[in-house]
């Protein structure tokens, strides 16, 4: 297969509502007065006038206990979908689009890494990464394409991330430090190279001098494959590593309803 | 994709609860595809009590009746029938051999029963079978005798042992008759019919006990009628009354129209009956205990399944987290429940095919003991239609309650999304 027709391939993947966003170059996510509530006859939780980030770009998002982080990622994710306005990832409405076609959507197109535990416990470290390939043909097809095949590609990231070594990949996935699951867990994430990349806290468990170096190996493969980071955390320390800082507090027009404050949304 | 993949792993991660579920429904499986197959053998074992016969004939009374008192030696019959009558009948052109049976003493609880050489030439139980001896031989004279195999092992008798017969069906008899004991002569094998609780004599000397008795006695008052009538008549080899006969017949096409021949015979009111045919009816009187059976293994059935669910169901709140995170890789919902019903039907499979393999193993070493034991001959291993059937439905039933933790989980996934409050 010629290099041509792989691209051509690669388009027709994507489908044509992304040639489009491409060629504009170059808004990954749009978000226009956006309003939810977790219940109909609650207050909203999240009220946004106005929010833009472009592709490739690595976006800390900051904010306390409670100022309506999670609810924006379960929103980027379309696990839930907006009570008001328009959200677009990737040039598609997710308020429009049926729960299947967000899953599918999900599955292809976005990557995620969690504060904590992202790993099953019943699977090796390169089961584990290459398990998006399971749930969605696209990136299983681009792994395969980055690599030789899924597994080869899976080492291939967990290479760049420090995590070959033949003794750690053979260990149950339970027996790893927190540092060394979070980076199976980025590996995981960036497998089959999705659009967008979240990272919900992934470094608050880690310790500072981790820290650093997780999220720097986290910008090189993002940059590498052009992937857009979506960074979340309550630590404005992390500022400073970032192109781009958005405060939650800043952006949300909701007021915090007391018992959201007590819930803690991490 | 290859979610089933994913529910082999999972299973395998938490061995000892899967291996202990399966353990439970493999046991409830062997015990239910057990009983059905013993109730099958059973039913099987009674219905071929005798076999080879095609008619049962004896005085005017209920074929049940008849059945009972000529093959099961249960009651007692009302009325013999003349040797006249079963000569005549068995010189029919249709009938190929027949076999007189005369019933009425006992031993120790133990019926006795009086017939002729024919008895062991021509009887079959079971598909076909004929009777055997384990030791000795057949009767050759009046005062010998051949034992069925329960009663000679509860009795403890040996060959050569004497035997003293008495008037009467009870453990308590009339009156024993002491003057002729018989001689132990054959031991016959297990069969796993009434015949194994039966003593066999001579005809002649059923008849010789009771001629000489009369001669004594004057006690026999109940036998009045019946031992003048023999004591009338020179004694030759013939008794003047027997209880019933077995036919054999040539074809068995003849058997309806001799039955028809036999209930309208003119000397003597007799009633002949197939065997077949009135085993069936009577087992389907008392087959109401072997339902009960299956009924309670079917409930054991049932409950290995719920612990099938109760596993699964108690696995859920552990496993939020990891349904969260298969959800952030793109697993939709549909796959968890999938994942789900997948575990459950892979558990309930393998608890199946341990049970089935647990029963076929245990019919190979239990085979001979159960046929020494009880007589029920298990015809070899393998798995009836109804068995099948029973597999097909419990492996159902393992899917189907695979639903219901599925169901749970696809409701937890879409309000969970991917934040796991715990």
């Amino acid at each position: 297969m010629s290099a041509f027709t792989q691209s051509n391939k690669i388009k027709s993947l994507l489908g044509p509502v992304y040639i489009d966003s491409v060629e504009a170059v170059e808004t990954i996510i749009n978000i226009t007065n956006l309003q939810f509530a977790w219940r109909r006859d609650a207050a909203p939780v999240l009220d946004i006038a106005q929010l833009n980030i472009s592709k490739g770009e690595q976006v800390l998002i900051e904010g306390p206990s409670g100022s309506g982080k999670s609810t924006l990622l379960n929103l980027l994710a379309g696990v839930a979908t907006p009570d008001h306005g328009k959200l677009t990832v990737l040039g598609q409405n997710l308020g429009e689009m049926s729960g299947a076609d967000r899953d599918r959507f999900r599955a292809d197109h976005v990557g995620f890494i969690f504060q904590l535990f992202n790993l099953i416990p019943y699977l090796s470290v390169v089961e584990n990464v290459t398990l998006p390939c399971r749930f969605s043909r696209l990136r299983r097809d681009k792994a395969i394409q980055n690599g030789f095949n899924v597994a080869a590609e899976a080492m291939r990231l967990l290479t760049h991330l420090d995590m070959n070594d033949p003794d750690l990949l053979g260990r149950p996935v339970n027996e790893l430090s927190v540092g060394q699951q979070q980076r199976v867990a980025a590996a995981r994430a960036l497998i089959g190279s999705p659009d967008l990349l979240i990272a919900d806290e992934p470094t608050s468990s880690l310790d500072a001098n981790l820290r650093e170096s997780f999220i720097q190996l986290l910008f090189d493969e993002c940059a590498s494959r052009g992937t857009t980071l979506i960074f979340v955390s309550h630590d404005p320390s992390l500022e400073k590593l970032f192109d781009r800082t958005l405060r939650l507090a800043d952006i949300n027009r909701a007021e915090k309803p007391a018992i959201h404050v007590l819930k803690g949304g991490k | 994709m290859s979610i089933y993949g994913l529910a082999i792993k999972s299973l395998l991660n938490r061995k000892h609860t899967v291996l202990l579920t399966v353990a439970v429904i493999s046991l409830s499986v062997t015990l239910l595809l057990g009983v059905e197959r013993i109730r099958h053998e059973a039913r099987n074992s009674f219905t071929s009590t005798i076999s080879g016969t095609d008619l049962i004939v004896g005085a005017r009374s209920g074929r049940i009746g008849l059945l009972l008192s000529s093959v099961f030696h249960i009651g007692s019959a009302e009325n013999s029938i003349s040797w006249e009558s079963f000569e005549a009948i068995s010189r029919n052109p249709q009938v190929r051999w027949a076999i007189p049976l005369s019933l009425g003493d006992s031993h120790r609880g133990y019926r006795v029963l009086g017939t002729n050489d024919d008895y062991f030439n021509h009887y079959l139980y079971g598909r076909g079978r004929s009777l055997q001896l384990t030791a000795g031989q057949r009767f050759a004279a009046d005062h010998e005798m051949v034992l069925g195999s329960e009663v000679a092992e509860k009795l403890g008798y040996k060959i050569g042992d004497h035997v003293v017969v008495s008037h009467g069906s009870g453990e308590f008899s009339f009156r024993d008759h002491d003057e002729n004991p018989f001689t132990v002569v054959g031991i016959l094998a297990p069969t796993g019919t009434p015949v194994d609780r039966t003593l066999i004599i001579d005809l002649a000397g059923i008849d010789k006990i009771h001629a000489d008795s009369t001669l004594e006695g004057s006690d026999h008052d109940a036998f009045d009628v019946f031992l003048k009538d023999a004591d009338n008549h020179e004694h030759g080899d013939e008794p003047e009354q027997i209880t019933a006969f077995l036919l054999g017949l040539k074809s068995r096409g003849a058997a309806l129209g001799l039955l028809r021949t036999i209930n309208t015979y003119d000397k003597e009111p007799l009633t002949a009956a197939m065997p077949g045919v009135t085993l069936q009816e009577l087992w389907e009187a008392i087959g109401v205990a072997e339902n009960a059976l299956l009924a309670v293994a079917g409930f054991v059935v049932v409950v290995g399944l719920f612990g099938l669910l109760v596993t699964l169901l108690t696995s859920i709140n552990e496993r939020r987290r990891e349904m969260a995170i298969l959800r952030s890789v793109g697993a939709r919902p549909h796959h968890l429940f999938g994942l789900m019903v997948g575990e459950a039907t892979l558990v309930t499979l393998s608890g199946v095919a341990v049970g089935v393999a647990l029963l076929q193993l245990s019919l190979l070493v239990g085979q001979s003991l159960i046929a020494s034991r009880f007589g029920l001959y298990i015809q070899g291993v393998g798995l009836s239609f109804n068995q099948l059937l029973l597999i097909l439905l419990i492996c159902g039933c393992g899917v189907l309650i695979g639903f219901i933790p599925g169901y749970r989980v696809y409701k937890y996934s879409l309000a969970d999304g991917m934040t796991v409050k715990l």
